[in-house]
């Protein structure tokens, strides 16, 4: 088993035809991933990679019966994108697009409510399950079959855990990359529970960074709920306060949002936090 | 982004905000023919920097003569102002505001910002206003009201109502109120501000509401789609080098260290800084190169790393995701021989074709070293910076 996608799972692209939506949906199908087309406005038709191009959302879901959906916009019509998925009952929306304006998040997120619908992202790597669905930009090759679960809000950072993981003969059950943005889809809870119902996964690798206070609300859920070995990295320790650290949502504001902070709710709850990226892979092994 | 107060004032006076009678200046003589133009026999004459806590480092005076307003705007013009926000080169005053003065019966405190955690616009009001609102938050968050607005239905009567009431306002002072939330609200969503602040909004002696300081951010996502408030932009409030990163699409951020960091990614660059202190450096900058890494850009990165002449060696961390580790070192190569970059640089790659990625930046005869990880390259990096100091 694995969390939210598997062999499966159909997959259309918004933007397909676009030059990133392309790149990386040819990604995707040499993966194996089941993509089964694509949505361009106007291109309703037409084939791109040797799949259907639909006008719009619910077309392609109607004619390929497909439940997630990958967004490769451009920020400006992102908002519009997602919630276009949500309205045609796509069931996970995967939101690559960096740069949307967060008030438009904030009503996506508002309009999203009592849908069912789940979002991943947005400014994040997507979510793979190795050798079985791959959604996002990340590198397939770094990817080993296997028991970890691993939630970041960091795209490269994932990266690193992954590489870790599958260096130390683990390899992972999920990765999803929750995205860098302060208004966002799932959180790092939605995902914990996941991977904690979830029978294949035997670890989980938490990567936060500064900024909001998602961290300390799973470090309150892991230890009222996760009974599987946690290990945590927190990045931005030296980020200096009132500064955005490159992701829309890495600040802190306030005294609030801390490396510090985080680092000290998740000892507290008992969680192994390691002080260096580079340890991440060694104390995962270590606490199996 | 940032603007000025001058610049938010005329934003809230567009909202129908009210805000006191004054103008903008940039020199003593302009700021002494605005003072005359404004009625009174007082002035306050306020610096333009983006930061706060002005008042407390003689960034705001009071003048009781036209004489003492041109003497002040002298003073303060060209100087630049050191305040517990800013660092210790400070901000250069190249504007002040002139406005009249008011009798004041008490300052409270209003302001509306984007809350992560509710995922609303929320507004945020005290009855102790002029104070550092978080030092109140921390010491007495009784004294806080929050109010979050839903955005399908708007800021609707009673959540302003709910305001002036915990404000402790009275008979017409609530419709002023309920005016001037409103105002915010609608900049808010016109302008894609991520903040809005009032400290002090003030009661008048006659009981009016007024905006005797303003401060407005926006969110830079959606700064395209407001040329208006990118026109508002002012570059000497900014660092140089985070100035110049922009215009290449490079996230850049200065440090105090020495160690300069080029990484990819937001995550995997501060991660970068934390590992340089874990290992007894310190970082001289937050770089993320970003993901599709040319040999334009790590030049441009190289560029602003080494024009702080602070930097003794220089670490380049970069996972090769999509883009294979051979063509970053081919990339990171050329861009060291055209930038004629000198002090050692460590190279940390990872991912797709490492090992040929390794080969080519070793026996380079440059000063550089390809690590063989993370750890090892920040202990190599800490390692040559100290033996350059």
């Amino acid at each position: 088993m694995s969390i939210l996608i598997n062999k499966d799972t159909k997959v259309i692209c918004q933007g397909f035809t676009g030059k990133q939506g392309t790149f990386h949906s040819e990604q995707a199908l040499a993966y194996g991933t089941k993509l089964v087309g694509g949505v361009t406005p106007e291109r309703g038709g037409e084939t791109h990679l040797g799949l259907p191009v639909f006008n719009t959302v619910q077309d392609a879901v109607t004619s390929t019966g497909a439940t997630a959906s990958v967004i490769y916009v451009p920020p400006f019509y992102a908002a519009d994108a997602i919630l276009e998925a949500v309205d045609a009952g796509i069931q996970l929306i995967v939101c690559i697009t960096e740069g949307i304006p967060t008030l438009q998040m904030l009503r996506v997120k508002a309009a999203m409510a009592g849908t069912g619908a789940l979002l991943i992202g947005p400014n994040c790597p997507g979510i793979i399950t190795p050798d079985e669905c791959k959604i996002g930009i990340m590198p397939a090759k770094i990817h080993l079959a296997g028991s970890i679960g691993i939630v970041s809000r960091s795209g490269t950072l994932t990266y690193e855990s992954v590489h870790q993981t599958t260096l130390q003969g683990l390899g992972q059950s999920t990765c999803v990359g929750i995205g860098g943005d302060p208004v966002h889809g799932m959180n790092f809870v939605d995902v914990l529970s996941r991977f904690q119902a979830d029978e294949q996964t035997k670890g989980i690798v938490m990567v936060g960074e500064i900024g909001g206070g998602e961290e300390e609300d799973a470090a309150e859920y892991i230890k009222a709920f996760v009974t599987k070995p946690v290990v945590a990295y927190i990045a931005g320790q030296t980020a200096p306060a009132g500064k955005r650290m490159g992701h829309a949502g890495a600040i802190v504001t306030g005294g609030k949002g801390t490396a510090a902070g985080k680092i000290a709710a998740l000892r507290a709850a008992g969680i192994e936090v390691v002080n260096s990226p580079t340890d991440i892979g060694v104390a995962m092994k270590g606490c199996l | 982004m940032n603007i000025h107060e001058y610049q938010a004032k005329q934003l809230f006076q567009q909202y129908a905000i009210p805000i006191p009678e004054g103008s903008y200046a940039d020199t003593p003589e302009h700021a002494k023919q605005v003072a005359s133009e404004l009625a009174g026999n007082g002035w306050v004459v306020k610096a333009q920097v983006h930061a706060g806590g002005r008042g407390k480092v003689g960034g705001v005076k009071l003048a009781k003569s036209l004489v003492e307003v041109a003497e002040f705007s002298h003073e303060l013009l060209g100087k630049r102002l050191v305040t517990i926000q800013t660092d210790s080169a400070g901000l250069p005053i190249n504007s002040l505001l002139i406005e009249k003065i008011y009798p004041i019966k008490r300052e409270l405190y209003l302001s509306l910002i984007l809350d992560r955690a509710t995922e609303r616009v929320m507004f945020i009001a005290s009855a102790a206003g002029g104070m550092d609102i978080e030092a109140v938050a921390h010491e007495t968050p009784e004294k806080i009201i929050a109010v979050a607005v839903h955005p399908a239905a708007g800021l609707q009567g009673y959540s302003c109502r709910k305001v002036a009431y915990t404000l402790g306002l009275k008979g017409q002072q609530i419709k002023a109120l309920e005016k001037i939330m409103q105002g915010m609200y609608a900049l808010f969503l016109a302008k894609d501000a991520s903040q809005i602040e009032i400290n002090p909004l003030i009661e008048t002696d006659s009981g009016d509401l007024m905006a005797l300081d303003a401060k407005i951010n926006f969110d830079d996502n959606a700064l395209a789609l407001h040329p208006d408030i990118l026109a508002m932009k002012d570059p000497s409030q900014e660092d140089d080098k985070e100035n110049e990163a922009q215009r290449f699409g490079l996230n850049y951020i200065t440090l105090e260290g020495n160690i300069g960091c080029m990484v990819n990614g937001a995550g995997l660059a501060m991660a970068t800084m934390d590992l340089v202190k874990l290992k007894g450096g310190l970082p001289a900058n937050f770089l993320d190169v970003g993901g599709g890494t040319n040999v334009e850009k790590v030049c441009e990165a190289f560029k602003l790393i080494i024009s702080d002449s602070n930097v003794k060696a220089v670490l380049v961390n970069i996972f090769g995701g999509i883009v294979k580790c051979d063509v970053i070192a081919q990339g990171i190569l050329a861009a060291i021989e055209q930038v004629h970059v000198t002090i050692p640089v460590v190279v940390r790659l990872e991912g797709t074709n490492v090992e040929e990625g390794r080969a080519l930046l070793t026996n380079t005869g440059l000063n550089l070293y390809a690590a063989e990880d993370l750890s090892h390259a920040a202990e190599k990096v800490v390692e040559l910076a100290k033996a350059v100091a």
